[in-house]
């Protein structure tokens, strides 16, 4: 309001902020500083190569290395992800009951059976906690699931992998760094293979 | 961080959701602006809309384009709403390019449209950097700093709340010199000013900088080129004003 009231200011202001900014010694200088400045810092803050991505830290997000885990399989047997390196590797956390994982399942399946020769492995880990193994059991007849079902008994994997939606699935490269993380589905087979070709391609 | 809020049985995706709201308090903006800069807000308002749909098509166009063979046997995947199967670079070049070619098209001048889109691009922004705080990207480096975050298996600087600062620094900039009568693209020049200052600035802490040159942080050179191109054109645009016969000139010699 003030502002408006007093039109004569505004102009002045203007006029000063103008007069100053197509002033060409003294915008040259204000650039030049400011420039020099920023050159400065950016060397200041030069890292070397592979310094900042996540690297060799383990968290559940794209660019880091995936958390290891080690599970009991549906059916006898155990799993761990870091015996799986070399490998294409998707994790996939799901439930009995959730339906879009009933929706996606069929096409992990499918992707499943035409990648394996390329080095894929797909660990379908069944959020057991929240489940029933019984029920986990149907699902996978159901089914006809042929990848390993890692049971999550007591939640600790879901909790390392930040779990917050049904189902998750993170695409893990060969060297065991996630390379994409897919919250919530149904993912189509289209979006499965798309985002496999990413994580094979690295060899 | 929280990517996702659920309610009952809907799981919703805030990042997204915050975007939106950027969009929209941006657009709000708009028809707020657009007369004080001679702007139809409603063309503006349009233009915008296109440039949002051009670039979500565009980005599922581009992914699509990649990956031609496994879209060609399944073409209704094209249609999907899974926002990883979408190539997001190229979708904000596609939004740009449209942006461009119909503001000509539309006859809309190109500096006041930028001026009075200004108001917009700075809210906007805030809202990107609560994106990134929501669901962790943009993450800072690992740091001893008392203000840290555990975030991603460190203690790290917590960067998406220095961009929330910065950009609302950089808002509060825009609203104060945005009444001042000044020549075309002032308000746009010096917000990309600071908004190039503030991303300069920031990307020392990242912890996500992509290196370039061997141990540069990309960013910042980038970032040092904008800021370097809105200094010299703040400069020629007010020599240009200032200029016998332009209507700041006659302003000033009327005060």
């Amino acid at each position: 309001m003030e502002r408006v009231a007093r039109p004569g200011r505004q102009l002045r202001d203007a006029g000063s902020i103008l007069g100053w900014i197509s002033d060409p010694r003294r915008w040259l200088a204000f650039t030049t500083l400011v420039l020099l400045a920023g050159v400065g810092w950016t060397l200041r803050s030069s890292v070397p190569a592979g310094a900042t991505t996540g690297g060799l830290t383990s968290s559940p997000r794209v660019g880091f290395t995936a958390p290891d885990f080690t599970l009991e399989l549906l059916g006898g047997g155990q799993v761990s992800l870091s015996e799986l390196r070399g490998q294409a590797v998707v994790v996939n956390l799901w439930a009995s009951w959730c339906p879009p994982c009933r929706a996606e399942m069929p096409a992990l399946q499918r992707v499943y059976e035409a990648n394996r020769a390329r080095g894929l492995e797909i660990l379908a880990v069944n959020t057991t906690f929240q489940d029933t193994q019984a029920g986990a059991a149907a699902f996978v007849r159901e089914f006809g699931l042929t990848f390993p079902i890692p049971l999550d008994r007591t939640g600790e994997v879901s909790r390392s992998y930040l779990l917050r939606a049904l189902p998750t699935t993170f695409f893990i490269d060969r060297g065991g760094v996630i390379r994409k993380v897919v919250l919530g589905g149904p993912m189509s087979e289209t979006t499965i293979q798309t985002t496999l070709e990413e994580v094979l391609r690295e060899d | 961080m929280f990517p996702i809020l659920q309610i009952g049985p809907l799981a919703l995706r805030l990042p997204g959701l915050f975007l939106l709201l950027g969009v929209w308090l941006g657009t709000s903006l708009i028809d707020r602006e657009a007369p004080r800069h001679k702007v139809s807000g409603a063309a503006l308002n349009n233009l915008v809309l296109y440039g949002l749909i051009a670039g979500i098509v565009g980005a599922r166009v581009a992914y699509a384009l990649r990956y031609l063979q496994i879209y060609a046997q399944d073409p209704l995947s094209f249609f999907s709403l899974n926002p990883s199967t979408l190539a997001p670079n190229e979708g904000i070049l596609i939004a740009l390019i449209v942006i461009l070619v119909l503001g000509q098209r539309q006859h809309l001048p190109l500096w006041p449209s930028l001026d009075a889109l200004t108001p917009s691009l700075a809210p906007f922004a805030i809202l990107v950097g609560v994106a990134h705080l929501s669901n962790g990207d943009a993450f800072g480096a690992p740091t001893s700093v008392p203000w840290a975050i555990e975030l991603w298996g460190a203690q790290r600087h917590p960067t998406q709340i220095y961009e929330i600062l910065l950009a609302g620094l950089a808002f509060l900039g825009v609203w104060r010199l945005r009444r001042m009568p000044a020549f075309p693209g002032f308000l746009f020049l010096a917000w990309l000013a600071m908004a190039a200052g503030s991303r300069l600035f920031l990307e020392a802490f990242r912890g996500d900088s992509i290196i370039a040159f061997g141990s540069l942080r990309a960013a910042q050179p980038a970032s040092l080129a904008v800021l370097a191109g809105a200094l010299v054109g703040l400069h020629l645009r007010a020599r240009g004003a200032l200029a016998p016969g332009s209507t700041v000139d006659q302003a000033e010699k009327a005060v």
